[in-house]
């Protein structure tokens, strides 16, 4: 089962790259931004075939190696083989 | 005294600080590969500074789930004191030992550069050398060093008296919280800071303000 898991920084927590990013798009003519936030993105190929069983695993990556909670949200969206 | 020096893959400030703790305690401290899974009884364990696994995912994120560090948070647990410097530090919050954690730059850039400090506490085995509220100045190399963290946890910080350096505030380099370069844990013998002390500790590196953190460590810790 394949999964991607989208790491974002939280509401409230200032994002510099966001920030240079918006900025960098406002140059370019593209005034129209309001706000640019900049996350992550990791995809993973489980061995598990279950969702309720990838999900538990993929949560458990999350809290100990993939997202830093303290800062940071994560969404996991699981894909159907094939 | 007896003190290991971890090293990673992307240390590269270990030796630095061997030397100095060489100077400081006559002895020089093992080197400590990460992958091994237990450690002898040391008096200290250093986390040094670097690049550990290319700063991958997060600065830190890696190295605080090297075979090693199961084992430093054990003797921490224990008792046994803890410095980490700059990609240390990161390594500190990232598993768990000190709270928050360090985000990018404000201005996004890599600032090597010296800063002033501002010594809040002087009551750890670190920094008791240290005159209290003494301005000292220490080189950062870092563009992971912005300390954040929630309100409870800012509060517990300050309530705790755990800020142990600030940069003086007009000459934060990276936007960290209340200016927070440094702080320890409730028991004061786990200490972070992003300045590298090492990278001042004798006359010919300019000025030896780092090196009093490293004087005081014997007198300190036994």
């Amino acid at each position: 089962m394949k999964a991607t898991i989208y790491i974002t920084l939280k509401n409230g927590v200032l994002d510099p790259q966001g920030k240079a990013i918006e900025t960098a798009l406002a140059r370019l003519g593209f005034d129209d931004v309001n706000e640019a936030r900049q996350g992550k993105l990791i995809e993973l190929d489980l061995k598990e075939n279950d969702p309720d069983a990838a999900l538990a695993r993929i949560t458990d990556m999350c809290e100990r190696l993939l997202a830093n909670t303290v800062i940071e949200d994560y969404e996991i969206k699981l894909q159907d083989k094939g | 005294m007896r003190a290991a020096v971890i090293v990673f893959p992307g240390s590269n400030c270990d030796r630095d600080v061997a030397v100095c703790l060489q100077a400081a305690t006559g002895q020089a401290p093992d080197m400590v590969w990460h992958g091994e899974r237990t450690l002898a009884d040391y008096d200290l364990i250093v986390l040094p500074g670097g690049f550990s696994y290319g700063d991958y995912l997060r600065c830190g994120a890696m190295a605080a789930n090297s075979p090693i560090m199961a084992e430093v948070v054990a003797q921490a647990a224990k008792g046994v004191a803890v410095l980490g410097i700059c990609n240390g530090f990161q390594m500190l919050t990232e598993c768990g030992l000190l709270h928050g954690v360090l985000m990018r730059n404000q201005n996004l850039n890599f600032i090597c550069r010296n800063v002033r400090l501002r010594v809040r506490a002087t009551n750890t085995p670190f920094t008791h050398h240290y005159q209290s509220g003494a301005e000292i100045l220490v080189p950062v190399a870092h563009v992971d060093g912005n300390y954040y963290a929630d309100d409870d946890t800012l509060r517990a910080l300050q309530d705790n008296d755990q800020i142990v350096f600030t940069y003086s505030a007009d000459d934060n380099p990276n936007g960290s919280l209340q200016d927070i370069a440094g702080i320890c844990d409730p028991t004061r013998r786990i200490l972070g800071m992003m300045p590298h002390p090492e990278r001042r500790a004798e006359a010919a590196l300019g000025g030896e303000d780092g090196k009093v953190l490293f004087s005081g460590l014997v007198e300190g810790l036994l």
